[in-house]
């Protein structure tokens, strides 16, 4: 059967159709609307459809990006630029590092037998289930207390003479801080779900390139690696899309240079004057996942279908 | 026999890494956690100068009218959504598992809500069930129904209603795999035999589904209880306690409260609740693949 017969429905089920597309993303037509709305239309009952789009509320949200000063604007109250930044920088390198190392141990994991193999299988497996709120406390105590480099320690000193400052330094109110849990977060998940594509990847391709003359490294990053970029691809989004979006643990990790996005969202949410603004910063938020969503739902569909239906 | 095992170094090279990261910032810190659910644990003083209070902590937890309220909501918060995603998701599925034009810009369109950030869901949902200007509640006087105090009298059906606009996609879109994936053979068999279309879903489809779907079942229902962001900025967990689900807590006791020891006890039996279901789920793949196996066996013996 070829892939272009269409069968013909029935009229009604294309209203279903069109009130499900409605009920999917109602909810994000109400956010950008509203984020091109000044306050006072949001407010009111009037308007819907009916009203002067305005760009002023991304003007307020990104007052300390603009190289000029917006008329309406006494100061520049919210600093989105600097957050957009902060989030931008922790979802790219946590990424990136979270799918070097999944790969790679996936990789370990399905063409070695090695000692410890079925615990590293197991316990990747187990972890995928700890929720964010449950690594909270601890992650706090930590990257507070004990990941620091303490002032009396060498590099400590070596640290304050060279850059001054106090001279202990510690994981809480870094990027470093932030990426080191979101790597750790999501390696299980990206190491399960490449797991499914290497496993697909003859195996008489590496054999051919081992009488080449490769070795396992090479072999690895030469051969397997460009075979399974559909995977590599999925694996980035879901990275990048936990990353970008995640609340409560950059919350308790980031001090006011280190905010992310959510955290400004958050904090401003409650505010009754700047909903426009907030709608605004909502949207910035949305426009990376969306765009991906758009340009890359087949990847997003086989990793989830991946990441699920093998258990 | 496998040439690079010549090199027994290099398996745990390539798992040296992913290994060393996930001990550093999770293994580690669950084991800190642990521990220090044991001991009266305030922020200000460092771990090592707290006391040992044995299980005091889960004492008082297990005494706390509020953690009990708390779990409550969690369980019917998780156990509503996840049942409701599945029917709805499940329902989908057969109704859109048809040839129709632009399919995949539907299923695009679809995924949408599970990729945005939940807190901008939240701050969405939040304007949209605002008692003056929400939009349910102007759709309401459109049609001449009373309005409705969403999130002042029924917070936690707001917040389910929410989840549910965002995760049953991700039922939706595993069950239609499993769908387009079931033996046409069988399909076909049903459909020779007169079978309704009723008959051919509740006997050949479901069933040859159910595997796949037990799996997303579980994975949803652990997600379930991850949920946090969406009803943080919702309801705050509020009002009352009426909506503040064990994460929340968490948070709050560790944040406001500043009770740590209390946080890492209530933290470490979310911990053991999710572990069992984790386990549950393990077993039926682990089960599920042996029957498979054996029914591979079976077939080959009869061919």
């Amino acid at each position: 059967m070829s892939n272009t017969t269409y069968e013909r429905q029935n009229p009604a089920f294309y209203v279903l159709i069109a009130m499900l597309i409605f009920m999917s993303i109602g909810p994000v037509g109400i956010l950008l609307i509203n984020s091109l709305k000044l306050d006072v239309n949001i407010t009111s009952g009037a308007g819907g459809l009916l009203f002067m789009p305005t760009i002023r509320n991304y003007e307020t949200a990104l007052c300390d990006l603009l190289w000029y000063q917006p008329d309406h604007l006494r100061f520049c109250r919210i600093r989105f630029g600097g957050a957009f930044i902060n989030s931008l920088i922790i979802a790219l390198i946590s990424t990136a590092l979270t799918l070097v190392m999944g790969t790679m141990a996936a990789y370990a994991l399905v063409r070695f037998r090695f000692m410890g193999r079925d615990t590293m299988s197991l316990s990747t497996l187990a972890v995928r289930m700890i929720p964010p709120a449950v690594l909270l406390v601890p992650v706090f105590g930590l990257w507070n207390n004990t990941f620091c480099i303490g002032r009396t320690t060498m590099l400590g000193e070596f640290i304050r003479d060279t850059f001054g400052g106090r001279g202990d330094i510690c994981l809480a109110g870094t990027h470093s801080g932030i990426i080191l849990i979101y790597v750790a977060m999501n390696l299980p998940f990206v190491i399960w779900i490449l797991q499914s594509f290497i496993v697909q990847v003859p195996y008489s391709l590496e054999e051919a390139a081992r009488v080449d003359g490769a070795g396992p490294f090479q072999t690895f990053f030469m051969v397997v690696l460009p075979l399974i970029k559909p995977g590599l691809a999925a694996a980035a989004i879901f990275t990048f899309r936990i990353a970008w979006n995640e609340y409560l643990l950059a919350s308790a990790l980031a001090d006011r240079n280190t905010m992310t996005v959510p955290i400004l969202i958050v904090n401003n949410a409650s505010e009754f004057d700047g909903l426009g603004t907030i709608f605004a910063t909502g949207m910035l938020l949305a426009i990376p996942p969306i765009l991906f969503t758009l340009f890359a739902s087949r990847q997003i569909i086989t990793g989830m279908t991946a990441g699920a239906v093998k258990g | 026999m496998n040439r690079f095992s010549a090199n027994r170094l290099t398996p745990y090279l390539f798992m040296a890494p992913a290994a060393l990261v996930m001990l550093l910032a999770l293994f580690y810190p669950i084991a800190y956690m642990i521990w220090g659910s044991f001991r009266s644990w305030d922020p200000s003083q460092s771990i090592t100068e707290t006391d040992f209070v044995g299980l005091a902590n889960y004492m008082k937890l297990l005494a706390d009218p509020a953690f009990h309220e708390s779990f409550w909501v969690t369980l019917v918060f998780a156990f509503s959504v996840v049942s409701v995603e599945m029917v709805l998701g499940v329902g989908l599925a057969l109704l859109l598992d048809r040839k129709i034009r632009g399919m995949s810009l539907l299923r695009t369109l679809f995924i949408l809500p599970m990729m945005i950030a939940p807190v901008v869901v939240g701050l969405v949902w939040r304007y949209m069930f605002h008692q003056t200007y929400g939009t349910f509640n102007r759709m309401l006087d459109a049609v001449g129904l009373p309005r409705v105090d969403w999130l002042g009298q029924n917070p936690l059906l707001s917040v389910i209603i929410a989840d549910i606009w965002q995760w049953t996609p991700f039922i939706f879109i595993l069950s239609l795999a499993a769908l387009q994936s079931l033996p046409r053979s069988a399909l076909e068999a049903a459909r020779i035999d007169g079978a309704t279309p009723l008959q051919q879903i509740w006997h050949v489809k479901l069933p040859l589904m159910a595997p796949v779907l037990i799996v997303t079942l579980l994975l949803r229902l652990i997600d379930a209880f991850k949920v946090l962001e969406v009803i943080l900025v919702l309801t705050g967990g509020g009002p009352g306690l009426q909506t503040e689900i064990l994460a929340l807590r968490i948070a709050r006791t560790a944040r406001e409260f500043r009770e740590l020891g209390e946080a890492a006890a209530m933290s470490n039996m979310l911990l053991m609740l999710l572990m069992v279901l984790t386990l549950g789920m393990f077993a039926f793949t682990r089960w599920q693949e042996a029957r498979a196996r054996r029914l591979r066996f079976t077939n080959q013996e009869e061919s």
